[in-house]
Protein backbone atom coordinates (compact mmCIF):
# COMPACT_ATOMS: atom_id res chain seq x y z
CA UNK A 1 0.00 0.00 0.00
CA UNK A 2 2.97 2.33 -0.33
CA UNK A 3 1.37 3.64 -3.53
CA UNK A 4 -1.80 4.51 -1.61
CA UNK A 5 -3.09 7.98 -2.46
CA UNK A 6 -3.49 9.90 0.80
CA UNK A 7 -5.68 12.88 1.51
CA UNK A 8 -3.93 14.03 4.66
CA UNK A 9 -1.13 16.30 3.55
CA UNK A 10 1.56 18.44 5.11
CA UNK A 11 2.38 22.01 4.20
CA UNK A 12 6.13 22.18 5.00
CA UNK A 13 6.12 25.98 4.89
CA UNK A 14 3.82 26.10 7.92
CA UNK A 15 5.34 23.21 9.88
CA UNK A 16 7.49 24.28 12.83
CA UNK A 17 8.59 20.76 13.72
CA UNK A 18 6.81 21.04 17.08
CA UNK A 19 6.08 17.25 17.38
CA UNK A 20 2.41 17.72 18.37
CA UNK A 21 1.06 15.78 15.38
CA UNK A 22 3.64 13.05 15.90
CA UNK A 23 2.48 12.58 19.48
CA UNK A 24 -1.15 12.25 18.40
CA UNK A 25 -0.67 9.92 15.45
CA UNK A 26 -2.29 6.58 16.37
CA UNK A 27 -0.18 4.54 13.96
CA UNK A 28 3.18 6.25 14.67
CA UNK A 29 3.29 7.30 11.03
CA UNK A 30 4.90 10.70 11.67
CA UNK A 31 8.53 11.55 12.28
CA UNK A 32 10.05 15.01 12.65
CA UNK A 33 13.28 15.32 10.69
CA UNK A 34 15.31 18.50 10.24
CA UNK A 35 12.59 20.55 11.91
CA UNK A 36 9.74 19.36 9.72
CA UNK A 37 7.17 16.59 10.05
CA UNK A 38 7.12 13.70 7.58
CA UNK A 39 4.25 11.27 7.08
CA UNK A 40 5.03 7.62 6.33
CA UNK A 41 2.57 6.79 3.60
CA UNK A 42 2.54 3.07 4.41
CA UNK A 43 1.40 3.67 7.98
CA UNK A 44 -0.97 6.63 7.52
CA UNK A 45 -4.65 5.70 7.77
CA UNK A 46 -5.94 9.22 6.91
CA UNK A 47 -7.68 9.52 10.27
CA UNK A 48 -7.06 13.27 10.42
CA UNK A 49 -5.83 13.32 14.05
CA UNK A 50 -2.82 15.37 12.95
CA UNK A 51 -5.09 17.89 11.20
CA UNK A 52 -7.22 18.09 14.33
CA UNK A 53 -4.21 18.72 16.58
CA UNK A 54 -1.84 20.85 14.50
CA UNK A 55 -1.73 24.33 16.00
CA UNK A 56 0.03 25.77 12.94
CA UNK A 57 -2.49 24.53 10.36
CA UNK A 58 0.35 22.76 8.59
CA UNK A 59 -1.68 19.59 8.19
CA UNK A 60 -4.49 19.74 5.72
CA UNK A 61 -6.89 17.60 3.80
CA UNK A 62 -6.83 17.23 0.06
CA UNK A 63 -10.14 17.20 -1.84
CA UNK A 64 -11.52 18.20 -5.21
CA UNK A 65 -12.42 21.79 -6.03
CA UNK A 66 -16.01 22.68 -6.81
CA UNK A 67 -14.64 24.05 -10.10
CA UNK A 68 -14.24 20.43 -11.22
CA UNK A 69 -18.01 20.16 -11.58
CA UNK A 70 -17.56 21.86 -14.96
CA UNK A 71 -16.13 18.62 -16.30
CA UNK A 72 -19.61 17.09 -16.32
CA UNK A 73 -22.85 17.95 -18.08
CA UNK A 74 -25.03 16.63 -15.29
CA UNK A 75 -23.93 16.79 -11.65
CA UNK A 76 -25.40 14.77 -8.81
CA UNK A 77 -24.55 15.79 -5.24
CA UNK A 78 -24.15 13.07 -2.63
CA UNK A 79 -24.30 14.92 0.71
CA UNK A 80 -23.08 12.94 3.75
CA UNK A 81 -25.81 12.89 6.45
CA UNK A 82 -23.56 14.96 8.74
CA UNK A 83 -24.06 18.05 6.54
CA UNK A 84 -27.59 18.43 7.90
CA UNK A 85 -26.14 19.07 11.37
CA UNK A 86 -24.07 22.07 10.30
CA UNK A 87 -26.88 24.66 10.15
CA UNK A 88 -28.31 26.59 13.05
CA UNK A 89 -32.09 26.32 13.61
CA UNK A 90 -32.62 24.10 10.58
CA UNK A 91 -35.96 22.32 10.81
CA UNK A 92 -36.23 20.81 7.35
CA UNK A 93 -33.57 18.91 5.41
CA UNK A 94 -35.32 20.09 2.26
CA UNK A 95 -33.56 23.47 2.64
CA UNK A 96 -30.17 21.77 2.31
CA UNK A 97 -31.27 19.81 -0.75
CA UNK A 98 -32.73 22.95 -2.35
CA UNK A 99 -29.52 24.80 -1.50
CA UNK A 100 -27.41 22.19 -3.27
CA UNK A 101 -29.58 22.56 -6.38
CA UNK A 102 -29.24 26.34 -6.12
CA UNK A 103 -25.44 26.25 -6.04
CA UNK A 104 -25.36 24.33 -9.30
CA UNK A 105 -26.02 20.65 -8.80
CA UNK A 106 -28.59 19.12 -11.16
CA UNK A 107 -29.78 16.50 -8.71
CA UNK A 108 -29.22 15.44 -5.10
CA UNK A 109 -29.07 11.88 -3.84
CA UNK A 110 -28.71 11.75 -0.08
CA UNK A 111 -26.10 9.35 1.32
CA UNK A 112 -28.52 8.85 4.22
CA UNK A 113 -30.77 7.04 1.76
CA UNK A 114 -27.90 4.76 0.71
CA UNK A 115 -27.21 4.24 4.42
CA UNK A 116 -30.75 2.97 5.00
CA UNK A 117 -30.19 0.33 2.34
CA UNK A 118 -26.88 -0.65 3.95
CA UNK A 119 -28.72 -0.97 7.29
CA UNK A 120 -31.34 -3.21 5.69
CA UNK A 121 -28.67 -5.35 4.00
CA UNK A 122 -26.69 -5.58 7.24
CA UNK A 123 -29.76 -6.91 9.04
CA UNK A 124 -30.02 -9.57 6.33
CA UNK A 125 -26.31 -10.37 6.50
CA UNK A 126 -26.43 -10.87 10.27
CA UNK A 127 -28.99 -13.64 9.78
CA UNK A 128 -26.64 -15.60 7.52
CA UNK A 129 -25.10 -18.81 8.81
CA UNK A 130 -21.38 -19.30 9.24
CA UNK A 131 -20.35 -15.64 9.44
CA UNK A 132 -17.69 -14.61 11.93
CA UNK A 133 -19.02 -12.47 14.75
CA UNK A 134 -18.84 -9.83 15.90
CA UNK A 135 -19.31 -8.37 12.44
CA UNK A 136 -17.35 -5.13 12.22
CA UNK A 137 -18.68 -2.14 10.28
CA UNK A 138 -16.77 -1.06 7.17
CA UNK A 139 -18.42 2.34 6.79
CA UNK A 140 -15.48 4.26 8.27
CA UNK A 141 -12.54 3.82 5.86
CA UNK A 142 -10.06 4.67 8.62
CA UNK A 143 -11.21 1.68 10.64
CA UNK A 144 -11.16 -0.66 7.66
CA UNK A 145 -7.62 0.37 6.75
CA UNK A 146 -6.52 0.14 10.38
CA UNK A 147 -7.85 -3.41 10.64
CA UNK A 148 -6.21 -4.48 7.39
CA UNK A 149 -2.89 -3.02 8.53
CA UNK A 150 -2.85 -3.82 12.23
CA UNK A 151 -5.53 -6.39 13.06
CA UNK A 152 -5.21 -8.91 10.23
CA UNK A 153 -6.93 -11.61 12.23
CA UNK A 154 -10.13 -9.55 12.25
CA UNK A 155 -10.27 -9.27 8.45
CA UNK A 156 -12.91 -12.03 8.31
CA UNK A 157 -15.09 -10.08 10.74
CA UNK A 158 -15.41 -7.14 8.35
CA UNK A 159 -18.89 -6.45 6.99
CA UNK A 160 -18.56 -7.27 3.27
CA UNK A 161 -20.84 -4.46 2.12
CA UNK A 162 -20.02 -1.24 0.31
CA UNK A 163 -20.24 1.87 2.50
CA UNK A 164 -23.36 4.08 2.21
CA UNK A 165 -21.69 6.65 -0.05
CA UNK A 166 -20.90 3.97 -2.66
CA UNK A 167 -24.36 2.40 -2.47
CA UNK A 168 -25.80 5.91 -2.87
CA UNK A 169 -23.47 6.57 -5.83
CA UNK A 170 -24.59 3.39 -7.61
CA UNK A 171 -28.25 4.30 -7.09
CA UNK A 172 -27.71 7.95 -8.03
CA UNK A 173 -26.02 6.98 -11.27
CA UNK A 174 -28.78 4.52 -12.17
CA UNK A 175 -31.39 7.17 -11.46
CA UNK A 176 -29.62 9.80 -13.58
CA UNK A 177 -29.13 7.40 -16.50
CA UNK A 178 -32.78 6.39 -16.39
CA UNK A 179 -34.16 9.92 -16.11
CA UNK A 180 -31.78 11.38 -18.67
CA UNK A 181 -31.28 8.82 -21.43
CA UNK A 182 -29.84 11.60 -23.60
CA UNK A 183 -26.71 11.71 -21.41
CA UNK A 184 -23.66 9.54 -21.95
CA UNK A 185 -22.47 7.83 -18.74
CA UNK A 186 -19.26 9.88 -18.69
CA UNK A 187 -21.28 13.10 -18.81
CA UNK A 188 -22.81 12.32 -15.41
CA UNK A 189 -20.66 13.43 -12.48
CA UNK A 190 -21.31 12.05 -9.00
CA UNK A 191 -19.86 14.26 -6.26
CA UNK A 192 -19.58 13.25 -2.62
CA UNK A 193 -19.65 16.03 -0.01
CA UNK A 194 -17.22 14.65 2.54
CA UNK A 195 -16.87 15.31 6.28
CA UNK A 196 -13.35 13.81 6.36
CA UNK A 197 -10.16 13.15 4.37
CA UNK A 198 -10.45 9.36 4.82
CA UNK A 199 -13.51 9.15 2.61
CA UNK A 200 -11.72 11.27 0.01
CA UNK A 201 -8.89 8.71 0.06
CA UNK A 202 -11.31 5.82 -0.22
CA UNK A 203 -12.76 7.37 -3.38
CA UNK A 204 -9.35 8.01 -4.93
CA UNK A 205 -7.92 4.53 -4.34
CA UNK A 206 -9.10 1.19 -5.58
CA UNK A 207 -10.33 -0.91 -2.70
CA UNK A 208 -9.37 -4.51 -3.37
CA UNK A 209 -10.89 -5.02 -6.79
CA UNK A 210 -13.47 -2.27 -6.29
CA UNK A 211 -13.16 1.10 -7.99
CA UNK A 212 -15.28 3.88 -6.51
CA UNK A 213 -18.41 4.97 -8.41
CA UNK A 214 -17.84 8.52 -7.17
CA UNK A 215 -16.15 11.00 -9.51
CA UNK A 216 -15.38 13.88 -7.16
CA UNK A 217 -14.98 14.30 -3.43
CA UNK A 218 -15.44 17.86 -2.19
CA UNK A 219 -15.08 19.36 1.26
CA UNK A 220 -18.10 19.80 3.49
CA UNK A 221 -16.69 23.12 4.80
CA UNK A 222 -16.40 24.55 1.28
CA UNK A 223 -19.90 23.46 0.33
CA UNK A 224 -21.18 24.83 3.63
CA UNK A 225 -19.86 28.30 2.85
CA UNK A 226 -21.55 28.23 -0.56
CA UNK A 227 -24.78 26.93 0.95
CA UNK A 228 -25.24 29.52 3.69
CA UNK A 229 -25.25 32.29 1.10
CA UNK A 230 -28.10 30.67 -0.88
CA UNK A 231 -30.17 29.09 1.89
CA UNK A 232 -32.60 31.92 2.52
CA UNK A 233 -35.24 29.76 4.18
CA UNK A 234 -37.88 32.44 3.50
CA UNK A 235 -40.39 29.92 2.20
CA UNK A 236 -40.90 26.19 2.65
CA UNK A 237 -38.60 24.11 0.44
CA UNK A 238 -40.09 22.47 -2.63
CA UNK A 239 -38.10 19.29 -2.08
CA UNK A 240 -37.90 17.00 0.92
CA UNK A 241 -35.61 14.34 2.30
CA UNK A 242 -35.77 10.84 0.84
CA UNK A 243 -34.40 9.27 4.02
CA UNK A 244 -35.64 8.67 7.54
CA UNK A 245 -34.35 8.60 11.10
CA UNK A 246 -32.10 5.64 10.41
CA UNK A 247 -30.29 7.27 7.51
CA UNK A 248 -29.80 10.60 9.25
CA UNK A 249 -28.58 8.90 12.44
CA UNK A 250 -25.65 7.36 10.58
CA UNK A 251 -23.93 10.73 11.08
CA UNK A 252 -23.71 10.07 14.83
CA UNK A 253 -21.84 7.34 16.68
CA UNK A 254 -24.38 4.60 17.43
CA UNK A 255 -26.63 5.40 14.48
CA UNK A 256 -25.45 2.56 12.29
CA UNK A 257 -25.53 0.02 15.13
CA UNK A 258 -28.93 0.99 16.50
CA UNK A 259 -30.42 0.66 12.99
CA UNK A 260 -29.90 -3.09 13.30
CA UNK A 261 -32.74 -3.25 15.86
CA UNK A 262 -30.64 -5.66 17.85
CA UNK A 263 -29.34 -5.33 21.41
CA UNK A 264 -26.14 -7.23 20.80
CA UNK A 265 -24.22 -4.23 19.50
CA UNK A 266 -21.31 -2.00 20.43
CA UNK A 267 -20.61 1.47 19.02
CA UNK A 268 -17.36 3.30 19.71
CA UNK A 269 -15.95 6.60 18.52
CA UNK A 270 -12.56 8.29 18.64
CA UNK A 271 -9.52 6.53 17.21
CA UNK A 272 -7.95 5.52 20.55
CA UNK A 273 -11.24 4.00 21.72
CA UNK A 274 -11.56 2.21 18.39
CA UNK A 275 -8.11 0.68 18.82
CA UNK A 276 -8.84 -0.51 22.35
CA UNK A 277 -12.12 -2.14 21.25
CA UNK A 278 -10.27 -3.91 18.42
CA UNK A 279 -7.55 -5.11 20.81
CA UNK A 280 -10.24 -6.52 23.06
CA UNK A 281 -12.05 -8.30 20.23
CA UNK A 282 -8.76 -9.76 19.05
CA UNK A 283 -8.05 -11.06 22.55
CA UNK A 284 -11.44 -12.77 22.60
CA UNK A 285 -12.30 -10.80 25.71
CA UNK A 286 -15.62 -9.41 24.55
CA UNK A 287 -19.14 -10.49 25.45
CA UNK A 288 -21.09 -12.33 22.73
CA UNK A 289 -22.21 -9.57 20.39
CA UNK A 290 -23.33 -9.49 16.79
CA UNK A 291 -22.14 -6.14 15.51
CA UNK A 292 -19.52 -3.51 16.22
CA UNK A 293 -19.74 0.00 14.84
CA UNK A 294 -16.49 1.91 14.94
CA UNK A 295 -15.98 5.57 14.07
CA UNK A 296 -12.51 7.10 13.96
CA UNK A 297 -13.80 10.60 14.68
CA UNK A 298 -15.16 11.75 18.04
CA UNK A 299 -18.95 11.62 17.99
CA UNK A 300 -19.01 9.81 14.63
CA UNK A 301 -18.95 11.43 11.18
CA UNK A 302 -20.18 14.73 12.64
CA UNK A 303 -16.72 14.89 14.25
CA UNK A 304 -14.90 14.77 10.88
CA UNK A 305 -12.23 17.41 10.33
CA UNK A 306 -14.04 18.83 7.28
CA UNK A 307 -17.24 19.40 9.28
CA UNK A 308 -17.73 22.84 10.77
CA UNK A 309 -19.81 22.56 13.89
CA UNK A 310 -18.67 21.14 17.22
CA UNK A 311 -19.80 17.47 17.13
CA UNK A 312 -21.83 17.75 20.33
CA UNK A 313 -23.82 20.71 19.06
CA UNK A 314 -24.19 18.87 15.75
CA UNK A 315 -25.55 15.82 17.53
CA UNK A 316 -28.17 17.90 19.29
CA UNK A 317 -29.29 19.37 15.96
CA UNK A 318 -29.65 15.95 14.39
CA UNK A 319 -31.87 14.85 17.26
CA UNK A 320 -34.13 17.80 16.53
CA UNK A 321 -34.10 17.25 12.77
CA UNK A 322 -34.98 13.59 12.89
CA UNK A 323 -37.88 14.01 15.29
CA UNK A 324 -40.69 13.94 12.74
CA UNK A 325 -39.04 11.72 10.17
CA UNK A 326 -40.24 8.20 9.38
CA UNK A 327 -38.00 5.44 10.71
CA UNK A 328 -36.69 4.56 7.26
CA UNK A 329 -37.64 5.21 3.66
CA UNK A 330 -35.62 2.39 2.12
CA UNK A 331 -37.59 -0.47 0.66
CA UNK A 332 -35.55 -3.47 -0.26
CA UNK A 333 -36.57 -6.16 -2.74
CA UNK A 334 -39.07 -8.79 -1.62
CA UNK A 335 -36.57 -11.58 -2.32
CA UNK A 336 -34.67 -10.61 0.81
CA UNK A 337 -31.35 -10.77 -1.02
CA UNK A 338 -28.47 -8.34 -0.91
CA UNK A 339 -27.77 -7.06 -4.45
CA UNK A 340 -24.48 -8.38 -5.82
CA UNK A 341 -23.23 -4.92 -6.69
CA UNK A 342 -23.33 -3.89 -3.01
CA UNK A 343 -21.22 -6.81 -1.83
CA UNK A 344 -17.45 -6.48 -1.37
CA UNK A 345 -15.86 -9.55 -2.96
CA UNK A 346 -12.40 -9.10 -1.53
CA UNK A 347 -10.75 -6.77 0.91
CA UNK A 348 -7.26 -5.51 0.12
CA UNK A 349 -4.76 -8.09 1.31
CA UNK A 350 -2.95 -7.81 4.62
CA UNK A 351 0.11 -5.62 4.48
CA UNK A 352 2.46 -6.45 7.35
CA UNK A 353 2.86 -2.85 8.38
CA UNK A 354 5.48 -3.09 11.07
CA UNK A 355 7.35 -6.27 10.16
CA UNK A 356 11.07 -5.89 10.77
CA UNK A 357 12.12 -8.28 7.99
CA UNK A 358 10.75 -11.16 5.95
CA UNK A 359 13.04 -13.65 7.64
CA UNK A 360 12.25 -14.74 11.20
CA UNK A 361 15.86 -15.23 12.34
CA UNK A 362 16.72 -11.80 11.02
CA UNK A 363 13.66 -10.27 12.70
CA UNK A 364 14.65 -11.86 16.00
CA UNK A 365 18.18 -10.49 15.64
CA UNK A 366 16.83 -7.00 14.91
CA UNK A 367 14.41 -7.18 17.83
CA UNK A 368 17.30 -8.11 20.14
CA UNK A 369 19.18 -5.04 18.93
CA UNK A 370 16.09 -2.89 19.55
CA UNK A 371 15.83 -4.26 23.08
CA UNK A 372 19.51 -3.51 23.74
CA UNK A 373 19.20 0.07 22.46
CA UNK A 374 16.01 0.70 24.42
CA UNK A 375 17.90 -0.05 27.63
CA UNK A 376 20.31 2.77 26.83
CA UNK A 377 17.56 5.30 26.09
CA UNK A 378 16.06 7.47 28.85
CA UNK A 379 12.51 6.11 28.37
CA UNK A 380 10.84 9.48 28.88
CA UNK A 381 9.24 9.49 25.41
CA UNK A 382 9.90 13.21 25.00
CA UNK A 383 9.82 13.14 21.19
CA UNK A 384 12.79 15.52 20.80
CA UNK A 385 14.61 12.94 18.66
CA UNK A 386 11.79 13.16 16.11
CA UNK A 387 10.23 9.79 16.95
CA UNK A 388 7.04 9.54 19.03
CA UNK A 389 8.59 7.50 21.84
CA UNK A 390 11.81 5.76 22.86
CA UNK A 391 10.67 2.39 21.52
CA UNK A 392 9.88 3.81 18.08
CA UNK A 393 13.21 5.63 18.16
CA UNK A 394 15.09 2.40 18.97
CA UNK A 395 13.34 0.76 16.01
CA UNK A 396 14.27 3.66 13.77
CA UNK A 397 17.93 3.37 14.81
CA UNK A 398 18.00 -0.37 14.09
CA UNK A 399 16.22 0.10 10.78
CA UNK A 400 18.86 2.77 9.95
CA UNK A 401 16.33 5.59 9.89
CA UNK A 402 17.77 7.49 12.85
CA UNK A 403 21.01 8.12 14.67
CA UNK A 404 21.37 7.50 18.38
CA UNK A 405 22.82 10.97 18.85
CA UNK A 406 19.42 12.38 17.84
CA UNK A 407 18.48 11.61 21.45
CA UNK A 408 19.37 14.79 23.31
CA UNK A 409 19.61 12.99 26.65
CA UNK A 410 21.94 10.30 25.31
CA UNK A 411 23.92 12.98 23.49
CA UNK A 412 24.26 15.01 26.68
CA UNK A 413 25.71 11.96 28.43
CA UNK A 414 28.06 11.47 25.51
CA UNK A 415 29.27 15.07 25.81
CA UNK A 416 29.71 14.69 29.57
CA UNK A 417 31.82 11.58 29.05
CA UNK A 418 33.81 13.33 26.37
CA UNK A 419 34.56 16.30 28.59
CA UNK A 420 35.37 13.96 31.46
CA UNK A 421 37.83 12.01 29.35
CA UNK A 422 39.44 14.86 27.49
CA UNK A 423 40.34 17.56 29.96
CA UNK A 424 36.98 18.71 31.22
CA UNK A 425 37.04 20.99 34.22
CA UNK A 426 36.92 19.24 37.54
CA UNK A 427 34.28 21.62 38.90
CA UNK A 428 31.87 20.45 36.18
CA UNK A 429 31.75 16.87 37.44
CA UNK A 430 32.22 17.81 41.14
CA UNK B 1 19.92 -19.96 14.91
CA UNK B 2 21.34 -17.45 17.33
CA UNK B 3 20.12 -17.18 20.90
CA UNK B 4 16.37 -16.93 21.30
CA UNK B 5 14.53 -13.68 21.90
CA UNK B 6 13.00 -12.98 25.29
CA UNK B 7 10.45 -10.42 26.44
CA UNK B 8 9.90 -9.94 30.14
CA UNK B 9 6.90 -8.24 31.74
CA UNK B 10 6.03 -7.61 35.36
CA UNK B 11 2.29 -8.03 35.78
CA UNK B 12 1.08 -5.58 38.39
CA UNK B 13 -1.43 -7.17 40.75
CA UNK B 14 -2.72 -4.00 42.33
CA UNK B 15 -3.95 -2.45 39.12
CA UNK B 16 -6.91 -4.28 37.65
CA UNK B 17 -7.65 -1.61 35.07
CA UNK B 18 -4.31 -2.11 33.34
CA UNK B 19 -4.60 -5.92 33.33
CA UNK B 20 -4.17 -7.30 29.85
CA UNK B 21 -1.67 -4.71 28.68
CA UNK B 22 1.29 -7.08 28.57
CA UNK B 23 -0.56 -9.26 26.08
CA UNK B 24 -1.18 -6.24 23.85
CA UNK B 25 2.55 -5.48 23.87
CA UNK B 26 3.40 -9.10 23.14
CA UNK B 27 1.01 -9.04 20.23
CA UNK B 28 2.67 -5.95 18.78
CA UNK B 29 6.14 -7.42 19.22
CA UNK B 30 5.21 -10.71 17.59
CA UNK B 31 3.64 -8.96 14.63
CA UNK B 32 6.87 -7.02 14.18
CA UNK B 33 8.65 -10.35 13.98
CA UNK B 34 6.32 -11.25 11.14
CA UNK B 35 4.65 -14.29 12.73
CA UNK B 36 1.41 -15.61 11.26
CA UNK B 37 -1.60 -13.63 12.59
CA UNK B 38 -3.27 -16.89 13.69
CA UNK B 39 -0.22 -17.80 15.81
CA UNK B 40 -0.11 -14.31 17.28
CA UNK B 41 -3.75 -14.53 18.22
CA UNK B 42 -3.30 -17.89 19.98
CA UNK B 43 -0.34 -16.53 21.95
CA UNK B 44 -2.14 -13.34 22.87
CA UNK B 45 -5.29 -15.11 24.05
CA UNK B 46 -3.35 -17.63 26.15
CA UNK B 47 -1.20 -14.86 27.55
CA UNK B 48 -4.20 -12.61 28.22
CA UNK B 49 -6.05 -15.32 30.14
CA UNK B 50 -2.95 -16.09 32.18
CA UNK B 51 -2.27 -12.44 32.85
CA UNK B 52 -5.82 -11.86 34.11
CA UNK B 53 -5.54 -14.98 36.29
CA UNK B 54 -2.40 -13.67 37.94
CA UNK B 55 -4.07 -10.33 38.63
CA UNK B 56 -7.23 -11.93 40.06
CA UNK B 57 -5.73 -14.73 42.11
CA UNK B 58 -2.07 -14.04 42.78
CA UNK B 59 -1.63 -10.28 43.16
CA UNK B 60 0.36 -10.22 39.94
CA UNK B 61 3.47 -12.02 38.81
CA UNK B 62 5.79 -12.13 35.85
CA UNK B 63 5.43 -13.08 32.23
CA UNK B 64 8.29 -14.22 30.02
CA UNK B 65 7.87 -14.78 26.31
CA UNK B 66 10.57 -16.63 24.46
CA UNK B 67 10.63 -16.79 20.68
CA UNK B 68 12.80 -19.20 18.73
CA UNK B 69 12.58 -20.41 15.17
CA UNK B 70 9.74 -22.87 15.67
CA UNK B 71 7.72 -21.87 18.70
CA UNK B 72 6.69 -19.20 21.17
CA UNK B 73 7.03 -20.18 24.83
CA UNK B 74 5.06 -18.34 27.49
CA UNK B 75 6.10 -18.68 31.12
CA UNK B 76 3.80 -17.13 33.70
CA UNK B 77 5.06 -17.25 37.26
CA UNK B 78 3.41 -15.98 40.43
CA UNK B 79 3.78 -16.26 44.18
CA UNK B 80 0.05 -16.62 44.75
CA UNK B 81 -1.99 -19.15 46.74
CA UNK B 82 -1.34 -22.01 44.31
CA UNK B 83 -3.94 -24.31 42.77
CA UNK B 84 -5.17 -27.02 45.15
CA UNK B 85 -6.68 -29.33 42.55
CA UNK B 86 -5.28 -28.74 39.07
CA UNK B 87 -7.60 -31.27 37.42
CA UNK B 88 -10.66 -29.54 38.82
CA UNK B 89 -9.30 -26.12 37.88
CA UNK B 90 -8.95 -27.29 34.28
CA UNK B 91 -12.67 -28.05 33.95
CA UNK B 92 -14.77 -25.65 31.89
CA UNK B 93 -16.72 -23.34 34.16
CA UNK B 94 -14.87 -24.04 37.41
CA UNK B 95 -13.94 -20.77 39.05
CA UNK B 96 -12.83 -19.48 42.43
CA UNK B 97 -12.95 -15.83 41.37
CA UNK B 98 -14.52 -13.53 43.98
CA UNK B 99 -17.83 -11.76 43.34
CA UNK B 100 -16.31 -8.33 42.71
CA UNK B 101 -14.28 -9.82 39.86
CA UNK B 102 -17.30 -11.66 38.46
CA UNK B 103 -19.25 -8.44 38.41
CA UNK B 104 -16.67 -7.14 35.90
CA UNK B 105 -17.45 -10.00 33.56
CA UNK B 106 -14.54 -12.22 34.55
CA UNK B 107 -14.59 -15.47 36.52
CA UNK B 108 -16.44 -17.58 33.96
CA UNK B 109 -14.12 -20.48 34.69
CA UNK B 110 -12.72 -20.53 31.17
CA UNK B 111 -9.25 -19.13 31.80
CA UNK B 112 -7.20 -22.30 32.15
CA UNK B 113 -9.29 -24.33 29.65
CA UNK B 114 -8.84 -21.56 27.08
CA UNK B 115 -5.11 -21.44 27.72
CA UNK B 116 -4.92 -25.16 27.01
CA UNK B 117 -7.20 -24.90 24.00
CA UNK B 118 -5.14 -22.19 22.31
CA UNK B 119 -1.70 -23.70 22.92
CA UNK B 120 0.10 -26.83 21.77
CA UNK B 121 1.63 -27.58 25.15
CA UNK B 122 0.73 -26.51 28.66
CA UNK B 123 2.23 -27.48 31.98
CA UNK B 124 1.08 -26.28 35.40
CA UNK B 125 3.52 -26.42 38.31
CA UNK B 126 1.74 -25.31 41.43
CA UNK B 127 2.44 -25.58 45.13
CA UNK B 128 -0.29 -24.48 47.53
CA UNK B 129 0.93 -21.52 49.54
CA UNK B 130 3.96 -20.94 47.33
CA UNK B 131 2.76 -20.11 43.86
CA UNK B 132 2.13 -21.29 40.35
CA UNK B 133 4.21 -21.44 37.21
CA UNK B 134 2.47 -22.14 33.92
CA UNK B 135 4.49 -22.96 30.83
CA UNK B 136 2.79 -22.90 27.45
CA UNK B 137 4.05 -23.37 23.91
CA UNK B 138 2.54 -22.37 20.61
CA UNK B 139 4.27 -24.01 17.64
CA UNK B 140 4.42 -22.53 14.17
Amino acid sequence: MSDYIHSVLLDPTKCTGCTTCMKHCPTEAIRVRSGCAEIDSRRCIDCGECIRNCTNHAKKSSYDSLEELKRFKFNVALPAPSICAQFDNLDDIGYVIQGLLDIGFDDVFEVSKGAEFVSAYTRLYLQAQGIRKPVISTACPVVTRLILLRFPFLKDNLLPLLPPMEVAAIMAREKAEKEHPELKPEEIGVTFISPCPAKVSYIRNTFGSYKSEIDLAVSMSEVYLRLISVMKRDRAPAVSTAAGRIGLSWAICGGEASALLNDRIIAADGITNVISVLEQIENGNIPPIDFVELNACPGGCIGGVLAIENPYVAKNRLHTLRRYLPVSQAEIGKDGLIPDDCIVDEFPSYQPLNRLSDNLSESIRLMQKIQAIRKELPGIDCGSCGAPNCRAFAEDIVMANADKNDCIIAYKDFIKDYIGNYGGDKHDSK
Amino acid sequence: MAESLRFHYDVDGGNFTSAGQASVQVKNNLSQLGLDPAVIRRVSIAMYEGEINMVIHADGGSADIIVDDSCVTIILADKGPGIADVEQAMQDGFSTAPDNIRSLGFGAGMGLPNMKRYTDFMQIDSVVGEGTTITMKVNF
